[in-house]
């Protein structure tokens, strides 16, 4: 009986226990959200490149490695000469390894010379293959496949010529030697989206009439002659290497590392990508941390409420204490009442997620390449809507605490 | 029988030390009604607090129904007053949100012992509205905030003597009344303390209501203030 009166009690005051309630979903669905979204995004981060056992090149940090390699940003240190490449991929253990070839831009976005083979062996996210929305693999020296964001930022079709700049952020450009777009990749959420592909020749070839860093004077050699030379590269920036047997992961990275002619390195991805993880997760922490302080401030929204709504209540206390309930009783039920709104609030909050979700996930997907699963609450969730209960239950000790005060000093009448 | 309320030597002060009240010797013989009188401000509210339970003595006893309220662990003491007191304030008596028919139930909740004097709540609380002169429509379906303050005061009525605890404890219930309904309500709520064989305690400034009463107890009489810087 008590139960249903504090029930009628609160729909007497509905639209402020709605108005509570909601604020209390919409932070509970902002944490959960949150959550998801940070694992998704770890998913999705650490799905950029599958598939590949190592990673090799130029001795230097393994995350600065991973960042040229794969994710293109930063400087290249040093090149892999074509001879250490060579002796590499002839060892028996390596089933397969493509080079890469970094050190030129078109605008914003990186070009990288690369073998055919390096669209059969690129994997992310499990495994999935790279696909074509238009077009083909470059066959010819001069032609280019294009990632999905250089297409739509450049607003790139096939067959268009593009030019590639010398180095990085630079304005010298390979004039003489201008590229076709042959193929423009479907959207992975990965680096390639980002990404100039050109064979690995065709690196070597812009870079004929160059050295150190300047055209040689003189007319440029043309591409037909470019066509007919020997243009096997003297030196490549990296490479993915697959291996025979997983056994021989580690072995190999070993010989790479310990490489006599070159100080060369190897690195696992999944590890390399765990530790790159590990530093931008301060970002995902600051996250969370905000999306705490929402929670927060919807439940101090909420003891304002019940302490605001105290005085109109003490009527209501004086009759309670006068049939018998004590000061126990009626901070019990200020506590319960904070309860049922903070978990009307959870359930409407844990509903509003997976709306969200829903309503989210394609647009995460295709905008982001976050790929936020939509599976049930894990036990970290559920965790964190019970904190949210607790913590309910805490801040409303504020006004409970109140209401405890004043049925004790009102005596038989209310003052005010 | 022990008398519904006996107090001795009592000694009282409001936190905050501005009024305090001192009752050497109180009495309510059982079965008997009377009537506190005394000026506003003189403690009668104070008193009847004291007698429910609601606020404790500082030193001294409080009898209710034998059983030393003023001793009594809280927990104790809300339950002998839910046991043996029906409370009637002046006005404002009723949950607003709630029915009528719920009010009148309520204390069932916080008492055993008057839940177990009553057979089937909500028939025993009809008959006691019907009683009242209460419309049953009215007291099932209205919420309480549609009643009149003279229904509000009836159903009050019927709250307090639900259960048929000993003691009726009422804080001046006719003030918010017109003369015909003052009337009119004290006959109703005289006849039923008659039947259920009660002691009725109430305040009242009235001295047009005195004829009614056994005992007319002008507060100043038993209770000394103590009003000031304590
Ligand atoms: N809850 C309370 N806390 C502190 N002081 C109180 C409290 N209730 C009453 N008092 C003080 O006790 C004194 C007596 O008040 P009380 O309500 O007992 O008088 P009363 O005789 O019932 O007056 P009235 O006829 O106006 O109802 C007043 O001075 C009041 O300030
Ligand atoms: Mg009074």
């Amino acid at each position: 009986m008590l139960w249903r009166l504090a029930l009628s009690s609160m729909r007497s005051r509905g639209l402020t226990v709605v108005l509570t309630a909601l604020a209390i979903a919409l932070s509970v669905a902002l944490v959960l959200g949150v959550e998801k979204l940070r694992l998704g995004a770890k998913i999705s981060f650490a799905d950029t490149i599958s598939d590949t056992d190592l990673i090799m090149g130029a001795r230097t940090g393994g995350v600065q490695l991973l960042l040229y390699a794969v994710f293109r940003i930063g400087a290249v240190p040093n090149t892999i000469s074509w001879d250490s490449y060579q002796q590499i991929a002839a060892r028996p253990d390596v089933n397969w390894i493509v080079p890469i070839s970094l050190g030129d831009s078109h605008r914003q976005f990186r070009v990288m010379g690369t073998t055919p083979a390096f669209f059969d062996r690129y994997k992310y996210r499990s495994g999935r293959d790279l696909t074509l929305r238009d077009g083909a693999v470059m066959s010819d020296l001069f032609e280019a496949v294009i990632g999905a964001d250089v297409a739509e930022t450049l607003g790139y079709q096939i067959g268009d010529p593009i030019v590639v700049a010398h180095g990085v952020a630079s304005f010298v450009q390979h004039e003489d030697t201008p590229f076709r777009i042959t193929g423009i990749l479907d959207k992975t959420g990965t680096p390639v989206d980002r990404t100039v592909i050109v064979g690995l020749e065709a690196i070597e070839a812009i870079h004929v009439d160059w050295q150190d860093g300047a055209q040689r004077p003189g007319t440029p050699t043309p591409p037909e002659t470019l066509r007919q030379m020997e243009l096997q590269p003297k030196a490549i920036t990296a490479a993915l290497i697959g291996v025979q047997s997983r056994l021989q992961i580690f072995t190999l990275q070993r010989a790479i590392n310990e490489y006599p002619s070159e100080p060369l390195m190897a690195i696992i991805p999944g590890v390399a990508l765990q530790e790159l993880w590990g530093i931008i997760g301060i970002a995902e922490t600051a996250l969370l941390a905000v999306s705490v302080i929402v929670v927060v401030t919807a439940l101090l929204g909420m003891a304002a409420m019940m302490l605001a709504g105290l005085s109109a209540r003490r009527r209501e206390m004086a009759i309670l204490r006068a049939l018998g309930a004590g000061p126990g009783t009626i901070m019990g039920l200020l506590l319960a009442e904070a309860l049922f709104i903070a978990a009307i609030g959870a359930v409407l909050g844990i509903g509003l997620l997976y709306a969200g979700l829903v309503v989210a996930q394609p647009w995460l997907d295709v905008a982001y390449g976050i790929f936020v699963p939509i599976s049930g609450l894990t036990p970290r969730d559920l965790l964190t809507v019970l904190a949210v209960l607790v913590a309910a239950a805490l801040v409303c000790l504020i006004p409970a605490w109140r209401a405890f005060r004043i049925s004790l000093a009102d005596g038989m009448s209310v003052r005010n | 029988m022990a008398p519904p309320v006996t107090i001795r030597d009592l000694r009282f002060d409001w936190p905050g030390g501005r009024f305090g009240l001192d009752v050497p010797a109180f009495d309510l013989p059982s079965g008997a009604k009377m009537m506190l009188t005394g000026a506003s401000g003189a403690g009668k509210s104070t008193l009847l607090a004291l007698i429910c339970g609601i606020v404790q003595p500082q030193a001294g006893r409080v009898d209710v129904a034998g059983q030393p309220m003023s001793g009594l662990p809280p927990r104790a003491r809300d339950r002998l007053r839910a046991d043996q007191i029906g409370i009637i304030f002046q006005q404002f008596n009723l949950l607003p949100y709630a029915t009528a028919l719920d009010n009148i139930c309520l204390p069932l909740r916080f008492s055993p012992r008057r839940r177990a004097q009553v057979s089937n709540p909500r028939d025993d609380a009809l008959s006691l509205t019907q009683a009242l002169g209460l419309p049953d429509d009215l007291v099932l379906r209205a919420k309480s905030t549609d009643l009149s303050v003279g229904q509000q005061q009836r159903v009050a009525v019927a709250r307090a003597l639900l259960g048929a605890p000993p003691l009726i404890v009422a804080d001046e219930p006719t003030s918010a009344l017109d003369v015909d309904a003052q009337a009119e309500f004290l006959d109703l709520l005289f006849a039923q303390v008659t039947q259920m064989g009660a002691s009725l305690l109430m305040v009242s400034h009235d001295p047009a209501l005195a004829p009614r009463f056994d005992i007319v107890q002008p507060l100043a009489k038993i209770a000394m203030p103590r009003r000031g810087a304590a």
